[in-house]
């Protein structure tokens, strides 16, 4: 996903002098041809999470279009009060870009997985929070943040999802993607872990199952219209997101359903729950450790509908 | 004979408005605030390029007043220089006004920029100067920490940049009262050699007395040293202009109220007097 974040922010830097960008310290070949085509749009912070956040604030505040880079936690965390004082309370036109959300750097260790991302910068007044799933909304999201006002949080994942767009579909910030079409469950995910959901569909799909699958690229604003019609048009809604439970895409979607009378037949937040992952692995190791790929979907899929998932066990 | 528009009698009013502003709302900083009365004066005074009818004008010098905390004393500078209505200041710190304790742009002309936690201005201040190098502007961008306020070393990486990119369109002015929250700054986490310090990362450093109009006028109006950002090392005193305030941890915290006040109040009449004699 980063390598289609830098291509089109390339496209995006030749056009608009005022974009520039920001790393602390990262980006080793994958920044390259940006720092050689715009060296006046680029600048290492070095490694200085706060400063590079309060120089993005005062940079935005005097017109340039800051897009802050950094891999998993350090480009939130270390400096969320300077996201939330200096960038956000101003209404400064600051993207900050996570790369490797979730266990995209799973061998690295706990240092390294964005896991508590997208609930604590989701809890953050007027900040948007986006989380792509595969390379075309990457992409699109990149541009897309630009032309908000304010503070845009972009969760780039190491793993994507297989490019799902059809013929002249537009991106749309706070618009969910519908990317299968089903009535007896809906799977909203997040990030690249959709590419789990969607083989957990074409699964279900083999044995008679139909699910509905939702991209939901941006966690805040949350498309409410996409979700509230899950649950009542489907049998039920589940979620998935390579991150904590607590607050995150699931929570953002059952504040959604109960706040409007909606609630599903069955509801069900797949991610992280009991503590730090204890032990490291790629990406697609920890996810099926942590019950979190294609199969625990399906899994989740038979509890919540025993009598219609009987069938695929005899199958 | 000064005339009612010099810088002195812009720090004496400021000094006004901080001590009755700080009593009327029960906030704390007094000492803070009255500390960095005679900076101000002569920043908003004499040296800023600032136009109070257009508080957004892009050739504007950007200040940014990093020590959140003392906010009383710029929304009074501000005031007196007719960026909004002195008649506002009473509303400091009352239930549903925007003079906030810490010091806030919204709904308030002439504020660059929000700040109370400690360690943010300096880098926003940093990324302003940035950009005005890179865009070719000619403004200047000033930031005024507190001593303590350097025990955050979010301030040592801004540091380390403005130097590095060379921002010799950069001010950083340290209010160097010696004296912070519960102690002195000596006492608390040790700054000297303080100077050497900042010479050692590569800024071009200035120290002055921060009470006396002249020295802090040719120290800020002097042109800048070339590919060095510039510190004002400006001691100071807490609490400076009231007598039985100065260089006391307690009038950071405290409130003056009752004969106190009147106390203050007459000290700094006695002071006005003076000056006008």
């Amino acid at each position: 996903m980063r390598d289609h974040f830098v291509a089109r922010l390339c496209d995006m830097a030749e056009r608009d002098p005022r974009i520039m960008l920001i790393t602390g310290d990262l980006g080793f070949g994958v920044l390259n041809e940006y720092r050689e085509r715009f060296p006046k749009q680029f600048i290492n912070a070095g490694v200085a999470e706060q400063n590079m956040t309060g120089i993005a604030a005062g940079l935005a505040l005097e017109g340039h279009v800051v897009y802050t880079y950094s891999i998993a936690n350090f480009v939130f965390m270390r400096c969320l009060e300077q996201i939330r004082n200096d960038a956000a309370y101003h209404n400064c036109n600051v993207n900050v870009v996570c790369v490797g959300g979730g266990f995209s750097y799973g061998q690295l260790g706990v240092s390294h997985h964005a896991t508590e991302d997208l609930s604590i910068m989701r809890s953050l007044p007027s900040v948007k929070v986006v989380s792509p799933a595969d390379h075309w909304e990457a992409a699109e999201a990149t541009e897309a943040i630009s032309r908000e006002s304010g503070v845009c949080y972009l969760r780039l994942d190491k793993s994507a999802a297989e490019n799902q767009q059809s013929p002249d579909e537009t991106f749309e910030l706070g618009k969910a993607r519908q990317l299968r079409e089903g009535q007896d469950v809906t799977l909203i995910a997040t990030g690249g872990i959709m590419s789990e959901a969607l083989e957990a569909a074409d699964t279900l799909q083999e044995q008679g199952i139909f699910a509905r699958v939702l991209s939901l690229h941006t966690i805040k604003p949350l498309d409410q219209v996409a979700v509230i019609a899950a649950a009542k048009q489907t049998g039920g809604v589940i979620t998935i997101e390579e991150h904590t439970v607590d607050g995150g895409l699931g929570s953002a979607v059952a504040e959604t359903l109960l706040e409007n009378d909606a609630a599903p037949g069955f509801f069900r937040r797949m991610g992280l729950r009991g503590g730090f992952a204890s032990i490291v692995g790629s990406q697609s190791y920890l996810r099926q450790q942590y019950g979190l790929d294609a199969e625990a979907i399906v899994g989740q899929v038979a509890t919540a509908l025993p009598a219609r998932f009987a069938i695929v066990k005899a199958a | 004979m000064k005339t009612p528009q010099s810088t002195e009698d812009l720090a004496n009013r400021i000094r006004r408005h901080v001590v009755e502003m700080t009593s009327r709302g029960g906030s704390s900083h007094v000492g803070s605030a009255l500390s960095i009365a005679d900076l101000l004066a002569v920043l908003y005074g004499q040296v800023m390029n600032v136009d109070p009818q257009n508080p957004d004008m892009p050739e504007r010098d950007r200040f940014i007043l990093s020590k959140g905390h003392a906010g009383a004393a710029v929304y009074a500078t501000l005031a007196e220089r007719g960026f909004f209505p002195v008649e506002k200041l009473k509303s400091h710190y009352q239930d549903g006004s925007d003079l906030s304790g810490h010091v806030s742009h919204k709904g308030v002309p002439g504020v660059e920029f929000s700040t109370g936690s400690l360690g943010h201005g300096l880098s926003v201040a940093t990324g302003m100067a940035l950009s005005a190098k890179l865009r070719g502007a000619n403004h200047r961008v000033f930031a005024m920490l507190s001593d303590g306020e350097c025990d955050e070393g979010s301030n040592w990486e801004a540091i380390l940049f403005a130097a590095h990119h060379k921002l010799s369109n950069l001010t950083a002015i340290i209010d160097y009262n010696k004296i912070q929250s519960l102690a002195s700054t000596q006492e608390t986490l040790g700054l000297e050699p303080f100077t050497d310090k900042w010479r050692a990362f590569g800024w071009n450093v200035v120290e002055l007395d921060g009470h006396d109009h002249e020295q802090i006028t040719k120290s800020l109006q002097s042109s800048p040293v070339a590919d060095q950002p510039t510190c004002l090392i400006a001691h100071t005193t807490k609490g400076k202009g009231i007598s039985f305030m100065e260089n006391s941890v307690l009038w950071h915290y405290r409130t003056a109220r009752g004969e106190e006040l009147e106390a203050a109040l007459a000290e700094l009449e006695t002071q006005e007097l003076k000056e006008v004699a």
